[in-house]
């Protein structure tokens, strides 16, 4: 690609301690982020897939500072943001912003629609009282929804109606990252393709950069431009979207890609699919080695012992594989 | 002609409410023969869970089957006594949920749980039940299954828990397995595992399924027919290569295009449905999915459409569409 980076993340860390025993008496520590390292290139979709328990929120979480990273660096305009204070963060923060999965718990339910909109310009300071409501109006008439829905209350809308203020409100700031984190994983099918259009048109728009994670790899394939894949805590692959659904490398990629059902009961019915065994291992303690060579049909006695490292294959394709040539 | 197992006719179900009874499934028309895997797909609200549940007896305080019946081989569940019921469910209709963690005892072994429902249906003897428990768990492919009888729900992952699950719906050797999104929590490698062992499990013990879910993609290579609905009734019922192939209602044909697929054309923009399902209690006079129908009609929004066979084609498909037929076949 060649772009400016908008955002570049080096060798970022995240662990979590936690207790365990019934009194505590006992640590350990979640590796739920080991050794990221990647750009963001600005006004790309970048899309972090991966199950349950992977890092990806985590990722995301990292880079917006809203977690305290363990170790490793996020740049931004050149500048380290990682483990800057609240003080510190704040004007930076109106340029980085997030959409959760589910807006019902993210809006504050005594709040209307028009406040929870117009909060941050006004912490922010970005607009005047007066002009107040004419810019939440603006924002909602981006987001698809009529005016009078600033007088409304979370309660009252539907969830793809929330999942637009939750919008709305990410971008009440002008900002130029977004991370979409999970933000239409728990939305119907139908109105699913409508939030998806509506990022992609406010992408359009204003030139935003999303990080989109999210684990329906179909929706990745159609929003993204370049897809990370994570396994227990590190990346296993990253490329263009082409690169990674037409070509991927990973042994996991692989896996992943072929559990996917497709709307299709001929070519299902025809499918050899390649099942993976067992479960992912606990990031307590992950697998020595390569954390999937557990589960990996091509483990080797390397991946085992030794992590492998991540390279570029030449052009862009980014992998973390001891069977992988090259 | 194929024996059916279970036909449902003109269900009705109402919640009630503060502002009076809200109908949550209107007339709903559904059947699953001998042998057959049915797919039930419909968004959020739409009454899927709700049917299901209703022909066990399991629907929540507040919410009633007001209207027609639901026949298992030859008998109406909706009239049966709560004994007779009571050995229906569990016995000859298992049923598995889409979150294990709440529909275990979390503080009752593995094992116990399995053998309660064999006790209780099958009669069996302590030492004959937990046998048979141990044989099930090995059945579903669950490692070390000896052991695992022991174990608490907790102890397990979320894709064993399911396994657990399906295994406690299929101790008493079903006639039908009704599988309300068994998958939809878990990741999509366990999915793939829980897939292929149902598909297994359907040949091998011939039982009958109905597998409830909103995934398209996830159904399409599971079920022999599909049921489509939305807002409470049934819109479409066709084998399932013949939905994905030439879907027939306007919101079956709206659902299909709406999803991104894995392969193939990439458009830019996705086709979506404008608008949002009507809540309950508020919906519209005619057809339900009218104020959506980007084909509606003046007589869509005044008289409901019945489901009824497509003309002129073959194989047995329904539709609950007044203009179907007439843009099936200007096409």
């Amino acid at each position: 690609m060649g772009a400016e980076p908008l955002l570049r993340i080096e060798n970022l860390q995240k662990h979590f301690p936690i207790r365990l025993g019934a009194f505590g008496e006992s640590t350990a520590v979640v590796h739920a982020l080991d050794d990221a390292s990647f750009d963001i290139i600005a006004g790309e979709t970048l899309s972090l897939v991966g199950e349950s328990g992977c890092g990806k929120s985590t990722t995301g979480f990292t880079i917006l500072n809203l977690h305290r990273a363990t170790g490793g660096q996020v740049l931004y305009k050149g500048r380290n943001i990682a483990g800057l204070d609240e003080k510190a963060m704040r004007p930076i923060r109106r340029d980085l912003q997030i959409v959760f999965q589910d807006p019902y718990s993210t809006l504050n339910p005594r709040m209307t629609v028009g406040e929870a909109v117009g909060e941050p310009m006004l912490f922010h300071k970005l607009v005047k009282k007066p002009e107040l409501a004419e810019r939440v109006a603006q924002l909602l008439g981006d987001v698809g929804l009529p005016p009078r829905f600033a007088q409304r209350y979370p309660h009252e809308l539907s969830g793809g109606q929330r999942q637009r203020v939750a919008i709305a409100r990410a971008l009440a700031c002008q900002p130029r990252f977004i991370v979409c984190d999970e933000a239409i994983s728990a939305l119907d099918v139908s109105i699913q393709a409508q939030i998806i259009n509506l990022l992609l048109d406010l992408q359009e728009k204003y030139g935003l950069t999303y990080l989109f994670i999210a684990h329906d790899l179909a929706v990745v394939r159609h929003i993204s431009d370049r897809v990370g894949v994570m396994y227990l805590g590190r990346f296993a692959e990253l490329g263009t979207r082409d690169q990674v659904f037409g070509t991927p490398l990973h042994p996991y990629t692989r896996a992943l890609l072929s559990a996917v059902p497709e709307a299709d009961p001929v070519a299902e019915r025809s499918r050899q699919r390649q099942v993976l065994e067992g479960d992912v291992p606990s990031p307590l303690s992950p697998p020595s080695g390569c954390r999937f060579h557990t589960r990996c049909p091509l483990a080797m006695d390397v991946c085992r012992s030794t992590v492998p490292a991540w390279r570029d294959t030449g052009v862009g394709h980014f992998v973390a594989c001891h069977a992988v040539p090259g | 002609m194929s024996e059916r197992l279970l036909d449902v006719r003109d269900l009705k179900i109402e919640i009630d409410t503060r502002r009076g009874r809200a109908v949550v499934v209107d007339g709903i028309d559904l059947h699953v023969d001998k042998g057959e895997t049915l797919g039930v797909v419909g968004e959020s609200g739409c009454g899927k869970s709700l049917t299901m549940l209703s022909l066990v007896g399991l629907l929540p305080n507040r919410i009633h089957t007001t209207g027609g019946s639901a026949h298992f081989a030859g008998t109406d569940l909706l009239r049966m006594q709560p004994a007779e019921l009571r050995a229906v469910r569990g016995g000859r209709i298992g049923f598995v949920f889409q979150d294990p963690m709440t529909s275990l005892n979390p503080v009752m072994r593995i094992g116990d749980q399995l053998m309660e429902s064999l006790r209780q249906h099958k009669r069996l003897d302590k030492a004959a039940a937990r046998q048979r428990a141990g044989e099930l768990l090995k059945l579903v492919g669950i490692p070390g299954a000896e052991q695992r009888l022991e174990s608490f729900p907790h102890e397990l992952s979320g894709g064993m828990r399911q396994r657990v699950m399906i295994a406690i719906g299929l101790a008493c050797d079903p006639d039908l397995l009704i599988a309300d999104e068994p998958t939809t929590a878990l990741d999509v490698t366990i999915q793939a595992q829980i897939v292929e062992l149902v598909k297994g499990l359907k040949q091998r013990l011939g039982m009958s399924v109905v597998w409830i879910t909103h995934d398209l993609a996830l159904i399409a290579g599971l079920a022999d027919r599909i049921a489509v609905l939305y807002a409470g009734t049934v819109v479409e019922d066709a084998p399932a290569e013949l939905l994905f192939r030439d879907p027939a209602h306007p919101y079956t044909r709206g659902l299909l295009a709406s999803i991104p697929r894995l392969h193939g054309e990439d458009g830019a923009r996705l086709s979506s449905i404008g608008g949002t399902p009507p809540e309950p209690g508020r919906r519209p006079q005619g057809c339900p999915f009218a104020p959506r129908c980007p084909l509606a009609e003046a007589m869509c929004h005044d008289i409901v459409p019945a489901l009824a066979p497509l003309r002129g084609v073959a194989t047995p498909h329904r539709v609950a569409c007044h203009v179907a037929n007439r843009v099936r076949e200007a096409a």
